[in-house]
């Protein structure tokens, strides 16, 4: 297992090198000069070059490379060109919502998707499994800023349980700050907990099928405890790597979510920066979002160590 | 008194009918062989006594186990009997036991959903049961995953969970069919021992008369969903009575007529051929380990001859036959048909056509058969002609309008002839049968044969056959080559490898194969 983590850990480093290295070189071959969008049209273009040389943006691109990667390592981020004041504040404000989002909409998927998954699984071809995957597949075709609105109209405006949209922010009190997110976490999980639910399905249906339950019911096992005592944990693997793909998109991809709800996460963030080419911003956004989904899927391998026992002694 | 007795028994799947009137008996401690090909209805009679049916079955007629009417039970009895009163062996150990489990839980379970024990007494008992079949502490605790262990050790992990109870009645169903001929011959002795032991019942389910007929003490010969005929096993070869019995018999220890049509000249020549496998790393900029699989392994072929090469699983076979294709080079040694090195003269290899193993998954399903068969043809610059289509297909027995079918409307052995026409189409000097029989049953085997004996005659073919059977080998090989642990460790004509074995490893091999009675 100690092999297999550290083997697992060498290779997150590795691809947190590449993926900086990527990143960097698709900013600098993007048009458009920061220093001249940050002056306007107008600008003299001394002005531009004097912004140029505050910026660093006149000195090689290896020592440019270098002091960025550098200060990512000490958690200096540098500072946003539109707003004036350093990356890392700003990224930690916005995370300080998207990050409690993702988390609440993946439990929302996964308390919702793995009972509905294992019950259509386990009456297969019933009428319960039929609605199953009708509504799942509903639940995917719907699009969720659509679903989000009808929510608003719903819950917002004509029940007046939650507010329209808008975050108090976490001064306000927990309670206060989850019912701000509750609405557009459940738009968020809607179609990820449908595909969910179908991924246990089947996987679940493919387990059941497997000898070894045939081996556990010959041993006296009702069909209920050879589901619970056999085939779950070995119909978990492909619902993992699902799980990891899921987080990290939630964390990332709420965009439109957000848009809807008035949140300021780092969807937004990412995309007004992308607009005002506030090209800081954006290596060190995309950045920190490579390195969440790699810190998930490095999750997502152990994981699949602790299920699978023929992955710890096979590294 | 009757340990287990099935009365009547008809089954219908989803309204098909797959056991037409089943009866069988036998008492405690008495070994009851059921035999049977594919589609027999064997396995189904076995999983009706234990009621673990597939969907849509509807069983009528009587089964009791221990005077226990097993019919009428509900749910929550069944799962109190299986296990507890009935224990049962399936074919495939590689996949009957859960990958995520230890062998020690796996068994302990057993005795933990029955019994109530605590989970050391459990586990304790677990021990002494795997130690009962030959699992010591010593070599595998219980900790041991099942994929840390091979197929005869994870068969007796299974018999050990099937027995853990002490049941009255065991159901082996193929227990051996997916293993090597010695670790069968050590599982077989192993359930002898448990039966006499514990006077235990066992209903052994095969297709091998063979198998059946050194262990158990009464034979039920079962087809298409009937039992045809039902005898003592040591006087059956004697007694029987019955077409299709006669017909397993004759089948199972078929002699095609051979005539020897070999000419001193020879064809494939193997020198001194070495292959290795790259290990993984064991540490991180390492130099990868290699694990020799074939060890500097010597032979030819002449013209005309049929040579077997017989050995277990792991023992280098399909190794050997790769490189032979020209499909993985070696790391040491020459590989020259008709006098060309397959590897540097790659043309050489139009010579030789291959039959695999496994009928199903050796076609690709979307294409048709006339497709099928002439694919060979990619090698030469044209395509096949219809009339070289349908002679291909008329040589092995097939008719020519079968050309329009796809592969998934034939049978097992329908396919292997399939398989036979498309290494025929291009007429090759060597074909190599890669355990071209071991997967169908016993009368379409003996057909396979005699077609293989035929084809070589009209054709003047040469094969080298490969298999881990030793009796379809001595059937149909002029010559024998004993592989083990990537060395041939014998070579010889063919009865003189049986009759007097000079290698240790041989003569194992040939004590540990099941025997026909005379």
């Amino acid at each position: 297992m100690l092999r297999y983590t550290v083997k697992r850990l060498g290779s997150l480093l590795a691809s947190l090198v590449v993926a900086s290295l990527v990143i960097f070189a698709c900013i600098e071959v993007v048009p458009g000069d920061p220093a001249s969008f940050m002056l306007g049209i107008n600008a003299q273009p001394d002005t531009v070059a004097a912004l140029r040389e505050e910026l660093g943006l006149n000195r090689a691109p290896h020592e440019r490379y270098i002091a960025w990667v550098g200060g990512l390592m000490t958690g200096d981020f540098g500072t946003s060109y539109t707003y004036r004041s350093p990356v890392s504040e700003i990224v930690v404000e916005r995370l300080a919502i998207s990050l409690p989002l993702a988390i609440y909409a993946l439990s929302l998927t996964i308390l919702v998707a793995f009972p509905v998954g294992i019950l259509a699984a386990t009456r297969r071809g019933s009428l319960t499994d039929i609605s199953v995957m009708a509504t799942t597949q509903l639940g995917i075709a719907i699009p969720n800023f659509w679903f989000a609105l009808l929510m608003v109209l719903i819950f917002a405006v004509n029940l007046r349980w939650f507010s329209a949209g808008g975050f108090p922010g976490w001064d306000e009190g927990i309670p206060a700050a989850i019912k701000a997110l509750t609405l557009p976490a459940i738009a968020l999980a809607l179609p990820q907990a449908s595909i969910l639910a179908r991924v246990m399905r089947s996987s679940l249906l493919d387990t059941l099928s497997e000898d070894y339950i045939r081996t556990a019911r010959a041993k006296g096992l009702t069909g209920r405890q050879a589901l619970r005592r056999h085939a779950l944990r070995n119909a978990l693997i492909p619902v993992l790597t699902i799980i990891g793909l899921q987080f990290s998109f939630l964390l990332a991809g709420a965009i439109i979510i957000e848009n809807v709800f008035f949140l300021p996460g780092l969807g937004r963030l990412v995309f007004q920066a992308i607009s005002q080419r506030d090209l800081i911003v954006v290596e060190s956004v995309v950045m920190l979002l490579v390195f969440a989904v790699i810190i998930v899927n490095f999750l997502v391998d152990l994981a699949y160590a602790w299920v699978d026992p023929r992955l710890r002694s096979r590294a | 008194m009757t340990l287990l007795d099935i009365q009547d028994l008809a089954l219908s799947i989803h309204g098909t009918p797959v056991l037409k009137g089943v009866s069988l008996d036998f008492a405690p401690g008495e070994v009851c062989g059921v035999i049977g090909e594919s589609g027999s209805g064997k396995s189904l009679t076995a999983l009706s006594a234990m009621q673990l049916l597939p969907e849509g079955s509807d069983c009528s007629g009587r089964i009791t186990i221990a005077g226990r009417d097993v019919l009428s039970m509900r749910e929550a009895e069944l799962c109190r009997m299986r296990g507890a009163d009935v224990g049962m062996v399936f074919q495939e150990p590689m996949t009957a036991l859960n990958p995520v489990q230890t062998i020690g839980h796996q068994v302990a379970e057993t005795i933990l959903i029955h019994e109530g024990a605590s989970n050391v007494e459990a586990m304790s008992r677990a021990a002494e049961t795997l130690a009962r079949c030959e699992l010591p502490q010593s070599r595998f605790p219980l900790d041991r995953y099942p994929h840390e262990l091979s197929g005869g050790q994870r068969q007796r992990v299974v018999i050990a969970i099937a027995i853990a109870l002490g049941p009255k009645l065991l159901i082996a169903d193929e227990p051996t069919t997916a293993l090597d001929v010695t670790t069968q011959a050590e599982i077989l002795l192993l359930l002898r021992r448990l039966v006499d032991e514990d006077g235990m019942g066992l209903m052994l389910i095969s297709h091998d008369l063979a198998v059946v007929a050194g262990l158990a003490d009464d034979v039920v010969i079962m087809k298409d969903g009937e039992v045809v005929e039902r005898r003592t096993a040591r006087t059956l070869h004697r007694d029987m009575t019955h077409p299709y019995t006669k017909a397993l018999f004759e089948a199972s220890g078929h002699q095609p007529d051979r005539t020897e049509s070999r000419i001193e000249e020879s064809l494939l020549k193997v020198e001194n051929v070495s292959r290795d496998y790259l290990l993984p790393r064991r540490t991180f900029l390492g130099a990868h380990p290699t694990m020799r699989a074939v060890d500097s392994v010597r032979f030819e072929v002449r013209r005309g001859e049929c040579v077997g090469l017989v050995g277990e699983s792991g023992c280098g076979k399909s190794t050997l036959t790769r490189a032979i294709l020209g499909l993985e080079p070696v790391q040491e040694g020459r590989i020259t048909l008709d006098g060309r090195d397959v590897f540097t003269e790659p043309d050489v290899r139009r010579k030789m056509q291959v039959v695999f193993q496994d009928p199903f998954g050796s076609f690709n399903p979307r294409h048709r058969v006339a497709r099928l068969v002439s694919e060979p043809f990619h090698r030469l610059s044209r395509s096949a002609t219809t009339e070289e289509i349908d002679e291909a297909l008329t040589s092995v027995g097939l008719a020519p309008k079968d050309k329009h079918k796809y592969i998934h409307e034939f049978s097992g052995g329908q396919r292997q002839r399939i398989a036979i026409a498309r290494a025929l189409i291009i007429r090759p000097e060597l074909i190599i049968l890669d355990e071209a029989v071991s997967a169908l049953d016993v009368s379409i085997r003996a057909q396979i044969l005699d077609l293989l004996v035929d084809l070589s005659v009209t054709y003047g073919l040469t094969y080298l056959f490969i298999t881990h059977d030793l009796t379809v080998v001595r059937s149909i090989a002029d010559r024998i080559l004993v592989m083990h642990a990537g060395r041939i460790v014998e070579q010889g004509n063919t009865d003189d490898v049986f009759e007097a074995p000079r290698d240790a490893y041989t003569r194992r091999l040939l004590d540990a194969a099941p025997k026909l009675p005379a």
